[in-house]
């Protein structure tokens, strides 16, 4: 694994939904190293701390990432101010992906802006791959048409019922694990939507990565700030989600620590 | 090219620009970009007697030009650190400073850290007696003459090797405390640590920190760094590495004309991991164009009114 630094031509930008903006830049030695589930940390103009945005799609051939993000504060919208033609900083890809073996039949569960890095996912599995989808309302769904297009079985879920099935993630996803079949979960999105869906897998007894999110620094494992509580062979310790992480497996995670 | 090569404490720098404690890890993450050959020194995470865990999270905030961190030290122990770390870093560096930086609780802990380094090929040691994010030792030390005496003089008598104290910003007087470990026999000082800062969630009124207060870095701190550095030049007489801020060439000249002798970059890192690359090759032009042989020749010479 390794990681560049560069600026890189934005060479395509859509807004997605209110707020939600999708860029591609060219990058071939970035884009040729990634995996899926990584991130970058990308640099927006006039402020300390990049942002660390996920990756939501790899284009090998083309040499290009994508990153599909909300605008939540100053720094996104700086990001989200540049154009086709403009340069973004990008630090990347970092930290370690959702590593899905081949031939697997695997779930997907993301919160709102929690889907994008899960796409590379249905990508690689196609209709090995069950994506539960859950947003807000219908005006935050993002990318759903793009997991269906890979021949992902979609499921779109929203908070107020005003697109698809009317509450939360977890109803789908237990009866989508009652049919059985299943090898792996992966999530990603808001601490209470992972909390629920490792509990979920928990009782059924299905191994589940979960890609998390913390305040960070560096990006690439030296200042220790992203810290995480977690648990291996009985010892308790803080790992780092920018290193150690974003993705880790729910069963080393402590969540209440 | 110009010679950027700098001495302090006896110690051989080939450039003046040396990664700070904490900003940085043990080396190891970020030879993705450039060797850690390319830098004058590297101060390694600051290391105490025990592994430490580190403080809950969230460990850092931005600020305006700047952010707060509470990592609280965490880090595996100078043990660990001499037995994983430390010749990989002496055989990468190929003559880069390696610096242990120190901290404890106690005066026995920063003796035992001393007695174990003074046995392992670590270049120098840099006191940490100014770590403003663990409850017992770190700033306490720091904050007055007698402490800090105190601390340098006791490692002082536990190792021959070249002894850095890192002084903090957070005092009424730091020119006086740069006196009190001049006296107990420190062979230099690195100023600044970070200042003492807070930063509040207004939708939640929870301090983003979860330790509530953290160290402020970055450019923000920049002139206080500076001030600083230049009370202590006019105080002492060992060398001084400026720190406190520095992003560009530019900092590092105006650092120097303070009264650094070498300067360390941390936050700046986060924003730009080529920064010190940057700052060194400016530094270069900069001699060629001033036709300046050595960067001792400015060390100190801010005019002042
Ligand atoms: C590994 C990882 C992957 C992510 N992937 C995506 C993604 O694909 N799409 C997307 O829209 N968002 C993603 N996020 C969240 C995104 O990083 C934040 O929304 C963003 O940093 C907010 O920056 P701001 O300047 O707009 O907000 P501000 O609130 O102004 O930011 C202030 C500071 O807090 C930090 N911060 C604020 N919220 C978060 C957060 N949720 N996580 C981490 N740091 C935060 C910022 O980075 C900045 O340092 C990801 C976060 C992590 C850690
Ligand atoms: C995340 C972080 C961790 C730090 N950890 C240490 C440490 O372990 N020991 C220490 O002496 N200073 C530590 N510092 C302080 C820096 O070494 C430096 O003194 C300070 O950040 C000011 O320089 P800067 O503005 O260039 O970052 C840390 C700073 C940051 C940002």
């Amino acid at each position: 694994m390794s990681y560049f630094c560069d600026k890189y031509p934005v060479i395509e930008k859509k807004a997605l939904a209110g707020g939600i903006f999708s860029i591609t830049v060219k990058c071939p030695d970035a884009a040729n190293a990634a995996e899926v589930g990584q991130f970058a940390n990308i640099l927006a103009d006039g402020y300390t701390l990049r942002r660390p945005i996920s990756i939501c799609e790899i284009d090998k051939d083309q040499g290009t990432l994508r990153f599909v993000f909300e605008v939540r504060g100053k720094g996104t919208e700086v990001i989200s101010h540049a154009n086709v033609g403009d340069n973004l900083d990008v630090l990347g890809p970092l930290g370690n992906g959702f590593k899905v073996p081949e031939g697997k039949k695997v779930i997907v569960v993301g919160g709102g802006i929690g889907v994008p890095p899960l796409l590379g996912i249905a990508k690689q599995c196609g209709a090995d791959c069950t994506a539960i989808l859950g947003f807000r309302s219908y005006d935050k769904v993002i990318l759903d048409k793009e997991f269906a297009a890979y021949g992902a079985n979609t499921i779109v879920c929203t908070d107020d019922g005003s697109v698809g099935y009317h509450g939360v993630v977890t109803t789908p996803l237990t009866e989508e694990l009652a049919k059985g079949n299943v090898d792996l979960v992966c999530a990603c999105g808001p601490e209470p939507m992972i909390k629920a869906v490792v509990k979920e897998c928990e009782d059924n007894n299905i191994p589940c990565r979960v890609s998390l999110e913390q305040r960070m620094g560096c990006g690439v494992g030296a200042c220790v700030v992203c810290s995480c509580m977690t648990v291996r062979n009985g010892k308790e310790y803080y790992s780092r989600v920018c290193k150690d992480g974003p993705v880790f497996d729910a069963k080393e995670v402590r969540f209440d620590g | 090219m110009a010679d950027l090569s700098v001495k302090i404490a006896g110690v051989d720098f080939k450039n003046p620009v040396i990664m700070a404690s904490g900003a940085y890890g043990n080396g190891e993450c970020y030879t993705d970009l450039y060797p850690i050959s390319e830098l004058g020194g590297i101060s390694c995470k600051g290391m105490t007697i025990e592994p430490k865990m580190g403080n809950i999270p969230p460990r850092i905030a931005e600020t305006p030009s700047g952010i707060l961190n509470s990592v609280g030290l965490q880090n595996i122990g100078v043990r660990g650190f001499v037995d994983y770390y430390l010749d990989t870093l002496k055989e990468e560096g190929k003559g880069t400073v390696i610096i242990a930086n120190v901290a404890g609780a106690t005066l026995d802990d920063y003796i035992a850290a001393a007695e174990i380094l003074e046995s392992s090929n670590v270049d120098m040691i840099e006191l940490n007696i100014s770590c403003p994010n663990v409850k017992a030792g770190g700033a306490t030390w720091g904050v007055t003459t007698e402490g800090a005496a105190a601390v340098t003089k006791a490692v002082r008598n536990a190792t021959k090797k070249p002894l850095i104290v890192k002084l903090t910003p957070n005092v009424t007087s730091i020119a006086d405390i740069a006196k009190a470990v001049e006296a107990e026999g420190a062979d230099s000082i690195s100023v600044i640590n970070t200042l003492l800062g807070m930063r509040i969630d207004i939708r939640n009124r929870r301090p983003i920190l979860h330790n509530n207060v953290g160290g402020l870095s970055g450019p923000a701190i920049f002139p206080v760094a500076v001030r600083c550095v230049w009370q202590c030049f006019n105080a002492v007489k060992i060398p001084i590495i400026g720190m406190g801020g520095i992003s560009t060439w530019e900092d590092a000249v105006e650092m120097m004309l303070a009264g650094a002798s070498a300067i360390q970059m941390g936050t700046a890192i986060f924003t730009d991991p080529y920064a010190p690359l940057k700052v060194t090759e400016g530094l270069a032009k900069y001699m060629d164009d001033n036709g300046i042989k050595s960067l001792s020749e400015i060390v100190g010479q801010v005019k002042p009114w």
